[in-house]
């Protein structure tokens, strides 16, 4: 209970440190330059372009500190060793080369970035274009969307109830191995077998993800132009070739933006993995082997290279959308 | 309403399989959380012994029980009689289905039979009572075994949730969870909405290039920040803290704050800037006074994706604080107990329903902000 009083008074303290640090800033700023005397017209237009700084400053600073400086920082790291002290040129690279449990993560994540966000994306379109023509549509929604709002971690231990596995003969209190044992088949450990386990840990993100899908793309549906639809039901087109044909292609700008978005979630995916195999039986990915190689390792060089691949995979997908903001502000 | 919904009302058969279609959706996507939460209202010994599926079934349950010790034998028409029950060791009744007195063939008998040991007689009778006679006085400290195999009502429960929250530390953590988000969640909004309304409406130098460095932080992984992070915060002395965690999760938190709330503070009506600029109202006074009131939407999305990130994570809380009782959040919790209990099935589903309780609450409550800010946080693209 102490605990949750500190936090609260620190969110006050915060929110009034704030507001009290803007309102300060422009007291002072108004009070050095006012805008009245002789120098009146001179000090508005300093006033004016300094007082867009003092805005901006508790943002920049925060964002200076916590996110550029350790960006920065990480490829310095990636070019030191364990202790990350002392520079020992490409080593860490070279090592990462020769890595057998990188080369698994490297495929895996290329496995999870193929998987992944197509399926989401698929499941998404699907659940938009069925769940907008029924009456009970945003109930529906609301309850394909809610993993979205469930932890990786707590997914993990959900979904550890649907892949648990009893050995032949005994009851399985799995639901799929039930399913399984239902139809003839025999149980299987799905969470320890190589290589097919990776698809068993997408579908838990496969799961949470499509709820976002839908979301977007169910918006971005409702958004298409009648008269194109309506041409095209004059046309004599059938449902399927509607929504295919028509409504698909007008809407591919979208498709694209939550395709990348799922991607990058996809690279940075880690809790999945530490908590339903942590990497054992050849499942690792990048996120979790940095994790292993930070916590278990203590290796700074060897983790802060691992993490700028995982930077250097993320670049094209942010300068695709640095380029669509700006294009965006030009209009 | 559109020409869709005309084509799906013109073919019955079609309408049918939509409805189909999303009803199996529905199923598939809601039928793990069923599970779970099921699970978690189940008695331990059946959630580990029969799927959730069967929760409303009764439950077979096979146990070893031990007769009376044989000094409690009484005489009786020149027989020794050990009598009594094979539930009162185990707690909850049910009904015996067979019995046996070997592990070899622990179900040979049904209620009511007579199994001869020896030159004992034993029955079980269906509601658990046990008669052991025989001519001569019985031997030995220990009772007869005696494997009887039950049919028990499902039994439902509380006890996993008050095991959870009172015994295993869930509460704590729960305690914790909230420590971390409440500021984690409030602070960034009013640094991002200064900064945002400074990139909307007032003009400087570099505000384009300010608004690209913005939208790149959007997707820089966190991997890339933990480590310098680490060392910063050891080096100045903070550590492992709360303080840590939540300058951390703001600074995480800015880029998305400032993106969103700068896209819904340009949108907003041009006029009432202008004319309050016009009455001599100052940048202060017009984000103050009406730019932060009309922007409430567009905070709430904020504040709403800011309280689920946080609240869900792991990885920020795994590295800026401890392990100890007083900072191992929930999530934190949950993937200690999967490595170290994963036996346990009903505490794990008890804690994890703890943990995903409160987002999903959130989650339904306030989901028209949700999509809101899905929809306007997504970079555009095309």
């Amino acid at each position: 209970m102490e605990q949750i009083m500190w936090a609260l008074f620190t969110m006050t303290a915060g929110v009034f440190g704030c507001v009290a640090y803007f309102f300060v800033a422009n007291r002072v700023l108004d009070a050095a330059l006012p805008a009245r005397g002789e120098n009146a017209g001179r000090n508005i237009n300093r006033a004016n372009a300094i007082r867009p700084w003092l805005f901006l400053f508790p943002a920049l600073a925060v964002l200076g500190i916590y996110l550029v400086y350790p960006v920065l920082n990480s490829i310095w790291l990636s070019f030191t060793d364990a202790s990350g002290t002392r520079f020992v040129g490409g080593d860490n690279w070279r090592w990462l080369a020769g890595d057998e449990k990188f080369r698994e993560s490297l495929g895996n994540n290329a496995l999870w970035l193929i998987v992944v966000p197509a399926a989401s994306t698929f499941f998404g379109l699907i659940a938009a274009a069925l769940t907008d023509r029924i009456r009970w549509g945003s109930f529906a929604k609301a309850l394909i969307f809610m993993p979205m709002a469930i932890s990786f971690v707590g997914a993990s231990v959900i979904w550890k109830f649907v892949y648990d596995y009893r050995g032949e003969g005994s009851d399985q209190i799995g639901l799929l191995n039930a399913v399984v044992v239902a139809l003839g088949g025999s149980p299987e450990a799905w969470i320890t077998t190589p290589f097919w386990n990776n698809f068993f840990l997408m579908v838990i993100l496969i799961w949470i993800q499509t709820g976002f899908a839908m979301v977007i793309l169910s918006a971005a549906l409702r958004g298409i132009p009648e008269e194109t639809i309506e041409a095209a039901v004059l046309d004599g087109a059938s449902p399927l070739q509607i929504f295919w044909r028509i409504k698909v292609p007008q809407i591919w700008g979208t498709i694209a933006v939550v395709w990348t978005t799922i991607t990058i979630l996809v690279l940075k995916v880690f809790d999945i993995v530490l908590a339903m195999t942590n990497g054992q039986w050849g499942s690792q990915v990048l996120a979790n082997l940095m994790f292993d190689w930070m916590f278990r390792g203590g290796d700074f060089g060897r983790a802060s290279t691992i993490a700028l691949v995982i930077m250097l995979l993320v670049t094209p997908i942010m300068v695709w959308n640095i380029r669509n903001v700006r294009k965006e502000e030009r209009r | 309403m559109s020409a869709s919904n005309a084509i799906a009302g013109r073919s019955p058969a079609l309408a049918w399989a939509v409805h189909l279609s999303v009803v199996l959706l529905v199923v598939l996507w809601t039928i793990p959380t069923a599970g779970l939460l099921i699970s978690s209202f189940r008695d331990r010994d059946q959630i580990s012994t029969s799927g959730w599926w069967t929760a409303l079934a009764p439950a077979e349950r096979n146990l070893v029980a031990r007769s009376k010790a044989p000094d409690a034998a009484r005489q009786e028409g020149g027989e020794w009689i050990i009598e009594g029950n094979v539930f009162d060791e185990e707690e909850g009744a049910g009904t015996v289905t067979a019995f046996g007195v070997s592990s070899r063939s622990p179900t040979a008998f049904a209620p009511g039979d007579v199994a001869e040991r020896g030159d004992a007689r034993i029955t079980v009778q269906a509601d658990g009572q046990y008669r052991i006679a025989s001519e001569q006085q019985p031997e030995g400290r220990r009772g007869t075994r005696l494997f009887v195999t039950s049919k028990e009502p499902p039994r439902w429960t509380v006890e996993n949730y008050r095991t959870v929250l009172f015994s295993e530390g869930i509460g704590r953590s729960f305690l914790n969870t909230m420590t971390v988000t409440i500021p984690a969640t409030v602070i960034p909004i009013l640094i991002a909405a200064f900064a945002a309304y400074a990139l909307a409406w007032m003009e400087f130098p570099g505000r384009a290039l300010l608004l690209a460095v913005v939208v790149g932080l959007l997707v820089v992984p966190l991997q890339m920040t933990l480590i310098p992070l680490l060392r910063l915060h050891n080096s100045i002395g903070i550590g492992k803290a709360y303080l840590g965690i939540w300058m951390a999760h703001t600074a995480f938190g800015l880029p998305l704050a400032i993106y969103l709330l700068r896209n819904y503070i340009a949108g907003l009506p041009r006029e009432i800037i202008e004319s309050a600029r016009v009455d001599g109202a100052t940048d202060f006074q017009i984000f103050l006074r009406i730019v932060l009131p009309l922007s409430y939407p567009a905070l709430a999305s904020f504040a709403i994706f800011q309280f689920l990130w946080v609240w869900n994570d792991l990885l920020v809380a795994t590295v800026f604080l401890g392990n100890n009782e007083d900072q191992l959040v929930m999530t934190g919790r949950l993937r200690e107990l999967l490595g170290s209990k994963g036996g346990e099935w009903e505490i794990l589903a008890a804690s994890a329903f703890v943990s995903i309780a409160v987002p999903i609450a959130v989650f339904f409550a306030m989901q028209k902000y949700l999509v809101r800010g899905l929809l306007a946080g997504s970079v555009k693209g095309g």
